[in-house]
């Protein structure tokens, strides 16, 4: 990190010092450590995956922004890149990983499928956008996205990053958004456990 | 300009109707083609014109539904591994519940995973298929959904364009329209607490049907998933293994969590709307599969594209398998253990490739680049200068310096000979395609068995390997990529100057009625179109023969009796792409 991006506080540093010592706020250095280690969730969906793949690859890549080591356990990521189409078969087991991955935890809707069911929207087994099921941070358009397009939604994440604050930060607090989100289930169509008291209401259409 | 090579032994003229009197009725339909016979037939007639008139390979099984006449067919396409033209025939039954087929898996294994698609979209029972279980969709899930009387939650008309878009241009978004304001619906009276349905029970039970080996010890017999999240699956599918310590008794591939319903949007899309979505079948080799799509539709509608047109799709064509191969070794040699090293030598070349398809599409990987007629756009300015750069200089010694590092390699000699046999017999059984096929000693090629375009121009080998295990399913790629820079530079030098647009741009194309089968040597394998149209500008069924599908029929009898370590091997060795797999 540059000395110029460090807080400026007012205190007076000797100058035979200055070489050696730098003062900065908490928030700053934990958060600049987390920003340049984001591990993404080795988890590719459909064509996207192959965007994110070139993307690791030696002529964009992704190491430059601390982000090359791909886990392929939830339980070691930060970033779950939703790289393709969501269906209603694969939908429980995406909800279920992303409960599964450890705070803090980052969400990027990579393309136009994963953001809002893109082309095949219409599609009878295909989700209309993860976001109705898992909160997302950054949504990168594109069918599929360059992965100079996806490069910068990771840039947008960082920047998300370094604006939060370990006093209010959300996994630090008790409540009801740590709560593990109700994995749907498959029956006669996709079941959504939030919706169940509208589907006993509901009629058919 | 190269002398044509050997082209396939001529059509023999079959008299099918004289050597099965009182069977086979000719389809007579205006534009379609081939013999319609009885239930009760099905089976003799499949044996004989297997055995006895050597029709060995089953391309394709497919159902088509007339609602309006009140019935189903089932078609099947059947060709002879040693080339030329196939055989058609169908099976109608008329259209109430249970509609029952008889099951060919007994004479042709390769139908398995068709048949189970079938059961799973329209609903027709095979009878004596030993495994009838929904594959694409999940257990339970209501309704057969490519009926053409089932409609999908966010269905507004049958046909595009949609009036809501065009003329009238008032766009309504599809959820607001819909009880639960999401792609759901259900049926009448549904109660979601009252299910006690386990989707994965028929699964289960599935796996444990295996005949037990009474000889040693009895051990405990466990199962274990692997996926749909795993990184050596290549995307989101997984295999469900019953295993004896480390050894494989029982194999099922699950497959559908990318199922993203091609065949419905297809069949409310126009013509060319399709055109995009082929590209995101298989997404790493999108120009094969417009250059399947835009030969089958060119044949119902009986268009020839122009001279340039069709050098500039053939080059594209092998360029695509170029990348792919690339692609398929790199991810191999992934799952072998080498991480990601041997795969960044493959993704620079690849680079290259996307460069070029970039320059003439405008899109790396979703090139959406054939029009029916010709191809979307001429070569910009200065990409012939790429290409010749790329296929007469580099590429040669690139592939041969990746060859250099690989072939002789220590782990990859000793995992890969001897290991995930596919023999020649059982690769035609399972109706095996592409380099699988060609690995295991079978020298069957579309391009040359039935050449399509302007294939029968150019000199190439068609690859072939004796082995049919892992290594040589990696040589025949190297091979194959050989065999593709000799035909782009071939390509190259005769590349004739003209339009690439046979027809007038037009925003809808007319279709005459009738069926078309096209198909193309892919990447993967045989890959096939089958279109129907009734004139309208929508087609009435729309299918893909998606060779990674088929070729998984192959993967329980390739794996079964193999370590739990190989499966990743062997999966790696079939390149299976996702999108295809569950379109």
């Amino acid at each position: 990190m540059e000395s110029n991006e460090l807080n400026s506080p007012d205190y007076e540093i000797p100058p035979e010092l200055q070489a050696q010592v730098a003062i900065t706020s908490l928030d700053k250095i934990y958060n600049w450590g987390r920003s340049a280690s984001v591990w993404p969730l080795m988890f590719g969906l459909a064509c996207c995956a192959i965007e994110m793949i070139c993307a690791a690859a030696s002529r964009f890549d992704i190491a430059r922004f601390g982000m090359e080591i791909m886990r392929p356990s939830p339980r070691q990521s930060d970033l779950m890149i939703i790289s393709g189409t969501v269906t209603k078969k694969m939908i429980p087991i995406i909800v279920r990983l992303y409960n599964q991955m450890p705070e803090p935890k980052y969400v990027l809707a990579m393309g136009a499928c994963a953001s809002g069911g893109g082309p095949f929207k219409e599609g009878y087994n295909v989700v209309s956008g993860v976001d109705k099921f898992i909160p997302v941070d950054v949504y990168v358009p594109g069918c599929p996205p360059t992965p100079q397009a996806l490069l910068n939604g990771l840039m947008k994440i960082q920047e998300k990053i370094k604006g939060e604050s370990i006093k209010t930060a959300r996994w630090y607090q008790k409540g009801p958004d740590m709560a593990e989100i109700p994995v749907p289930m498959l029956g006669p169509d996709l079941i959504d456990p939030r919706k169940i008291t509208l589907i006993q209401n509901g009629k058919k259409n | 300009m190269a002398t044509p090579v050997a082209t396939p032994a001529p059509a023999q003229t079959l008299d099918l109707p004289a050597r099965f009197p009182g069977v086979l009725n000719p389809d007579t339909r205006p534009g379609y083609s081939g013999w319609i016979l009885d239930n009760a037939n099905l089976l003799k007639f499949a044996t004989a014109l297997r055995d006895e008139l050597g029709y060995d390979y089953l391309s394709s099984v497919t159902a088509v539904d007339y609602l309006p006449e009140g019935k189903m067919e089932v078609v099947y396409h059947v060709y002879k591994t040693t080339g030329g033209a196939g055989v058609v025939f169908k099976i109608q039954v008329p259209r109430a519940d249970p509609m029952e087929v008889p099951s060919l898996v007994s004479i042709y294994p390769g139908a398995e995973l068709q048949e189970r698609e079938a059961w799973d979209l329209f609903g027709i029972k095979f009878t004596g298929h030993p495994d009838l279980r929904r594959i694409l969709m999940w257990e339970g899930f209501a309704g057969h959904p490519m009926r053409k009387d089932w409609h999908e939650p966010y269905f507004e008309e049958e046909a595009k364009p949609l009036k809501s878009r065009w003329p009238d241009g008032r766009m309504i978004m599809a959820e607001s329209k819909n009880l639960f304001g999401d792609n759901i619906s259900y049926p009448d009276g549904f109660n979601p607490e009252s299910q006690t349905f386990d989707p994965e029970k028929a699964l289960y039970e599935a796996l444990r049907s295996y005949q037990k080996d009474e000889v040693g010890l009895d051990t405990d017999h466990i199962i274990v998933n692997m996926g749909p999240q795993h990184p050596s699956t290549h995307g989101v599918f997984r295999v469900a293994v019953v295993l004896d310590g480390e050894k494989i008794v029982n194999l099922k591939p699950v497959m559908g969590y990318l199922h993203r319903n091609h065949e419905k949007i297809g069949e409310r899309n126009t013509f060319i709307m399709n055109m995009p979505y082929t590209d995101r079948l298989d997404y790493l080799s999108s120009m094969s599969n417009n250059f399947g799509y835009a030969l089958a539709v060119e044949k119902l509608m009986n268009v020839k594209p122009t001279e340039r047109a069709e050098y500039i799709r053939v080059m594209m064509a092998e360029m695509t398998r170029i990348a792919s191969h690339l692609m398929a070794i790199g991810a191999l040699l992934n799952d072998l253990g080498a991480y990601f090293t041997p795969m960044l030598y493959a993704l620079e070349e690849r680079e290259l490739l996307l460069d070029i398809f970039e320059a003439v599409s405008g899109s790396r990987m979703m090139c959406n680049y054939f029009r029916f007629g010709g191809v979307a756009r001429d070569l910009p300015e200065g990409t012939l200068q790429k290409i010749k750069g790329l296929f007469f200089e580099r590429l040669p010694r690139k592939i041969e310096e990746i060859d250099r590092f690989l072939s002789e390699n220590e782990i990859i000699r000793s995992r890969g000979i001897g290991q995930g046999v596919l023999t020649a017999e059982d690769a035609i059984k399972y109706s095996a395609a592409g380099p699988l096929l060609r690995a295991s000693g079978i020298p069957y090629d579309v391009r040359r068995a039935e050449p399509y375009s302007i294939y029968d121009r150019f000199e190439f080998d068609v690859v072939v390997r004796t082995n049919g295990d892992i290594y040589d399913r990696l040589m025949v790629r190297f091979d194959e990529i050989r065999q593709s820079i000799r035909i782009v530079q071939q390509a190259v030098k005769q590349l004739p100057n003209g339009p690439v647009m046979a027809l007038k741009p037009m925003y809808q194309v007319r279709v005459p009625p009738g069926e078309a089968y096209g198909r193309v040597e892919g990447p993967k394998g045989e890959l096939g179109f089958y279109v129907i149209s009734n004139g309208k500008p929508t087609p009435w069924r729309y299918h893909v023969r998606a060779p990674s599908f088929i070729n998984l029929t192959a993967f329980g009898p390739i794996c079964i009796g193999q370590k739990l370590a190989d499966v990743v091997a062997v999966l790696g060795s079939i390149d299976i792409v996702l999108g295809e797999v569950d379109r």
